[in-house]
């Protein structure tokens, strides 16, 4: 039976890990409302450039373009975005989960990975997997200079003709409780569709210089816009991750002062009990 | 069609929206050279290079740093679509300073074919601009 001095230790371990991981949740909290406009701030640039496109596809054959070419047969790129730091719950196992289901279901088709943040680094550079590149200690706040530095390596690959598609998984930020793992192809990139292009054709506009140039500078921002959704998503995620992860810590640790506190006053209790009975006992003997 | 009378200027970067905003008369760098426009511009797209735009609201002129990128024109609005840029008040002195320096090194040291040396071009181009766009203070018209 534990003393209870050994209680009282326990309970005060308890305590100050309670008082971490309470002061854990309440820093995600602030760093998440940062990340949250981050995100919301990178929204309105991919509706433009959608747009545009659409009423550019009316006017050129946008399939010629090298960043829409459809090819198969050869090989994919996936880059897989985690976080860099853990106690987030299962935010980084569900990403890697999703990774390794990709892999299964193209297995026996050739799959190279390119990593971002330490987690997925740590858990596929075991695997025998070929890694295509690999990105640690991103910067909380992520500017768009990043995502130029991931997307240049796999629209080379792409472009280059080393791999037929660019798939993207990672943690899309849905609200503050609730984190969605997307699979999303990257390239080839998917084009306008019909109705879009109808509805854009109305409009005759001047091209300068030429309709061919102002689509090659707007697809390469789509897919610099596109990395850079997946980079700032993530990381709002995160901090909404690990803000649940860290709250559910704190009120488990509460439960746990409790129960133990119940148990050290059922020992001392006992221990009283007991002394009274000496006494007691003590006293009739004479 | 009657003319509008001002015009929507959305100036957006994937990392934040710049302006948004109506506006009586914005200036671009276009790769083919400076344009302006006015409301009831026709239809155009242009792309953009490296320099400054500014953008004017009644009496009132904003400068911005822009570096790259396309605009759409229709006759009622703007929209800048553009990888970087920064209004001309929350241009980073310091950091422009020193990137230019950075540049100017690399470029001594380069040979006139080196890929580096046309990164430390732009590099070096993107810092002039910028550091041009937040001296002068006052609009470049009127």
């Amino acid at each position: 039976m534990p003393s209870l001095i050994d209680m009282r230790r326990r309970i005060r371990a308890v305590k100050s890990t309670q008082q971490i991981t309470k002061a854990m949740k309440m820093v995600a909290a602030s760093k998440l409302r940062r990340a949250q406009e981050r995100v919301i701030a990178t929204r309105p640039f991919a509706g433009q450039a959608r747009h545009v496109l659409a009423s550019i596809a009316s006017r050129v054959d946008e399939h010629a373009h090298p960043l829409l070419a459809r090819r198969t047969g050869g090989a994919t790129l996936l880059i897989v975005v985690t976080s860099d730091r853990g106690l987030c719950g299962s935010f980084n196992t569900n990403v890697v989960k999703a990774g390794g289901a990709f892999l299964a279901e193209h297995a026996g088709r050739a799959v190279w990975l390119g990593l971002v943040g330490r987690k997925g680094r740590d858990f596929f550079a075991r695997r025998g997997i070929p890694i295509r590149f690999e990105h640690v200690n991103l910067p909380k706040a992520i500017s768009f200079a990043d995502a130029e530095a991931i997307a240049a390596p796999a629209v080379a690959d792409f472009v280059e003709g080393r791999v037929d598609n660019v798939w993207m998984v990672y943690n899309e930020f849905k609200s503050v409780i609730q984190q969605k793992v997307v699979v999303e192809p990257l390239l080839p990139l998917t084009s306008v569709s019909a109705a879009e292009e109808a509805e854009a054709a109305g409009t005759d506009y001047l091209y300068e210089p030429s309709p061919e140039r102002i689509l090659d500078v707007l697809l390469g921002q789509l897919v610099e816009a596109q990395v850079m959704r997946a980079l700032v998503e993530p990381n709002a995620a995160f901090f909404a991750a690990q803000m649940t992860a860290m709250d559910a810590a704190t009120r488990n640790s509460s439960e746990m002062i409790d129960s133990l506190t119940l148990y050290m006053s059922k020992l001392r209790q006992a221990a009283i009990t007991r002394e009274i009975i000496e006494v007691v006992s003590g006293a009739q003997a004479q | 069609m009657a003319i509008p009378k001002h015009l929507q200027l959305e100036f957006v970067t994937p990392e934040r929206a710049i302006v948004h905003d109506h506006v009586d008369e914005v200036e671009l760098p276009g790769e083919e050279g400076d344009f302006g426009v006015l409301p009831g511009h026709a239809p155009l797209l242009a792309a953009l290079r490296t320099g400054e735009m500014w953008y004017r609201k009644g009496s009132e002129t904003r400068r911005a740093f822009i570096a790259g990128g396309f605009v759409e024109v229709v006759p009622d609005r703007v929209s800048i679509l553009a990888p970087v840029a920064e209004r001309a008040e929350d241009i980073d002195v310091a950091r422009a300073e020193a990137a230019k320096r950075r540049a100017e090194e690399r470029l001594a040291k380069a040979s006139v074919v080196d890929f580096d040396a046309e990164r430390a071009r732009i590099a070096l181009l993107r810092a002039i601009t910028r550091l041009q766009i937040s001296r002068q203070g006052r609009p470049p018209r009127g």
